[in-house]
């Protein structure tokens, strides 16, 4: 009894199995693409209240620091950083990912630069730290470092932790870079008052260091508060 | 990592290849698969001769005997041929009141492996038919008869029936039962397509010929069961399965036992498919060549890699955990964790990874169905994806290690045979 070899199953059985492996990429393309864009309202929205905050700001400066310490947007734009991050390990550091990132750090410096302004006008109790890493070598200190910053971030609410990926592509990026001096040779770095700290810095390192920009900040609206009375 | 990633899919991609290949044929042939639920008469009674085989099996073999006795099946065309093969228990006593009944008859032999009790029982039979059933089994009154039908086909050769394990008490027993229901559905496919690769020890009938033809029972690294089907494959014998034939059996129950098993199987299983790699996509063999053999190797090499991919994972959720104990101490966790569902993961292996399960548990509910009528979830369903997705990566490891290390000892052997020569 000679068997005859059916290889007409066998191509449809390829085929249905390559169809049922097309609709999983395809679904997972979908969500992918869903959540890109879920991401890109939410950077619409941040665009919005900085403009709007800066605006605001602007127009009052002069006249009344209560309206203005309201806009505050730290929290969304920390949701946003995580869920940027994880989008980039889980989705890839594909095209529209990586233009998200870089409109990400533009929003992260317009933020810093209106609150440095408005908690030194205003009195905002804050300390911002400026955060600098790498993802384009393996760099197992800035995963430490991160955490580190995390921790902080939770532990202290009034603590902004801007965070910028080195190899942005971003010209605003690079004079950041280029003020703070950042080598890609020395990094973790961390910037918390106009200072510079590369390596890895300790939690209670950079605790201590928080603690005295906090004082600074009590410090400062004092003297100012003087001078204009 | 993204070779493994890119190996990983290609072997999803080959299982799921498999599930669909079975279900395609399911849909196509589903009319055919004969399930009687009613007593039948046959119009002629070949006479049958069963082997039982037993190795220190005092606690079971009772109820084995009393199984065969109990067949409706005419008492003077039925042989039973218990052989004791050198039990160092009391199993040479238990069966000797056996041989009261006119159609039993006991041998003892001195210890040599179930083949060569086998391989006794196979001279001493003088039937146009004949099956052995291991003494953990016992049989359906009706499955003889059932079976002896699908021989009125003049070209089969073989027929295995269903087996099924009988009444599982706990979850090992459970994942086991729902494993055996699935099996039950892929064999009649495999016995649509002429791929059945063993005759299970548990109650195949052969005809006689094949014996005759193709030579004894072989010792076949433990598993003589599946050396048979093979060469008879090799030959072009036809193998059938009967799924109405239904024969329980008790299994291992509990982890150890399971893996011991399980490492005999999955060994033999290689071992025997090196030494029948002739069949390998030959075309003269057709399924057994084309599908059988290269899924069976499919799913070992699955299993292996699916490990190796849990393993680097699990490396790196350590060493993550390291680095973060390394930065803050164990005390602060994150604790504000938000559910939010766009950290769901939706990258395309979670969607591959549902299709494969799905098509799995289909499997098993279309083998139920085919044994009980009706599609039936249970619990049992869930302990066998859980169960095996933990321990079988375990026993599949340890047979090839032990496959490729007797390999290479036999390999060493024959040099030095070859340098005593010399």
């Amino acid at each position: 009894m000679q068997k005859q070899f059916d290889w007409k199953r066998y191509v449809v059985v390829f085929f249905i199995t390559l169809g049922l492996f097309l609709t999983a990429i395809y679904i997972s393309n979908y969500f992918s693409s869903k959540k890109l864009s879920q991401l890109q309202g939410i950077q619409d929205k941040i665009s919005i209240d900085i403009l709007s905050s800066e605006t605001q700001y602007s127009l009052l400066s002069e006249l009344s620091c209560k309206n203005v310490s309201g806009s505050i947007l730290s929290g969304e734009l920390n949701e946003l950083g995580n869920k940027l991050d994880w989008s980039q390990k889980n989705i890839g550091a594909t095209d529209e990912v990586l233009y998200l990132q870089k409109y990400y750090s533009l929003l992260q410096i317009k933020d810093y630069l209106l609150m440095k302004k408005i908690s030194s006008r205003c009195g905002v109790k804050s300390a911002f730290i400026l955060y600098f890493y790498t993802t384009a070598q393996n760099c197992s200190e800035c995963e430490k470092q991160g955490i580190v910053l995390s921790s902080l971030r939770e532990k202290y609410p009034e603590l902004r932790v801007y965070s910028f990926d080195f190899s942005t592509d971003l010209s605003a990026v690079k004079a950041m870079l280029h003020i703070y001096k950042i080598e890609d040779t020395k990094l973790p770095a961390v910037v918390i008052d106009d200072e510079l700290l590369t390596g890895f810095q300790s939690v209670e390192n950079l605790e201590s260091r928080i603690k005295e920009s906090f004082k600074l900040q009590e410090a400062k609206p004092e003297v100012k508060s003087t001078k204009t009375s | 990592m993204n070779i493994l990633s890119g190996i990983i899919y290609v072997f999803i991609f080959l299982s799921v290849y498999v599930q669909v290949f079975f279900l395609v044929t399911f849909l196509e042939k589903r009319k055919n698969i004969l399930i009687r639920n009613k007593r039948i008469e046959l119009k002629e009674y070949p006479g049958v001769t069963i082997i039982v085989p037993c190795y220190n099996e005092e606690k079971t073999i009772v109820g084995t005997i009393n199984s065969l006795i109990d067949l409706d099946y005419p008492k003077d065309k039925l042989q039973l041929f218990i052989i004791d093969d050198g039990s160092k228990d009391d199993t040479w006593q238990i069966i000797q009141k056996f041989t009261k009944y006119e159609n039993i008859k006991i041998f003892h032999k001195e210890n040599g492996g179930k083949y060569t009790a086998l391989n006794l029982g196979l001279e001493k039979t003088e039937t146009p038919f004949l099956g052995c059933l291991d003494a953990d089994s016992f049989v359906d009154s009706q499955a003889l008869k059932r079976i002896i039908t699908y021989f009125n086909d003049k070209d089969t050769m073989a027929v295995a029936p269903s087996i099924i394990v009988d009444k599982p008490k706990n979850i090992i027993q459970g994942a086991q039962k729902a494993e055996y229901d699935m099996a039950v559905y892929n064999k009649k496919m495999l016995a649509f397509l002429g791929g059945i690769h063993v005759t299970p020890g548990p109650f195949s009938i052969f005809r006689k010929e094949v014996f005759e033809d193709l030579g004894p029972y072989r010792q076949a690294h433990n598993t003589e069961d599946q050396e048979i089907a093979l060469r008879m494959q090799e030959n072009h014998y036809k193998i059938e399965h009967c799924p109405d034939a239904y024969v329980y059996t008790s299994t291992p129950n509990s982890v150890k036992k399971l893996y011991r098993q399980r490492l005999r199987w999955i060994y033999g299983f290689i071992r025997n498919a090196i030494d029948y790699r002739r069949l390998f996509f030959r075309k003269k063999y057709g399924t057994i060549a084309f599908f059988t053999l290269p899924s069976g190797v499919i799913s070992v090499l699955s299993v292996v890699f699916l490990f190796i991919m849990l393993f680097f994972n699990f490396i790196n959720f350590i060493i993550h955990k390291i680095t973060q104990i390394s930065a803050i101490g164990f005390h602060s966790s994150f604790s504000s964790f938000n559910f939010d569902l766009f950290f769901f993961n939706t990258k395309t292996i979670v969607f591959i990874s549902i299709i494969l399960y799905t098509s799995i548990i289909v499997s098993l509910l279309l083998g139920r169905r085919m044994l009980e009528g009706k599609f039936r979830v249970s619990f049992d369903v869930f302990y066998f994806v859980i169960i095996y997705s933990l321990i079988a990566p375990f026993w599949v490891l340890k047979a090839l290690f032990n496959a490729a290390r007797s390999r290479e000892s036999s390999w060493i052997l024959e040099k030095e045979v070859k340098m005593v020569k010399q």
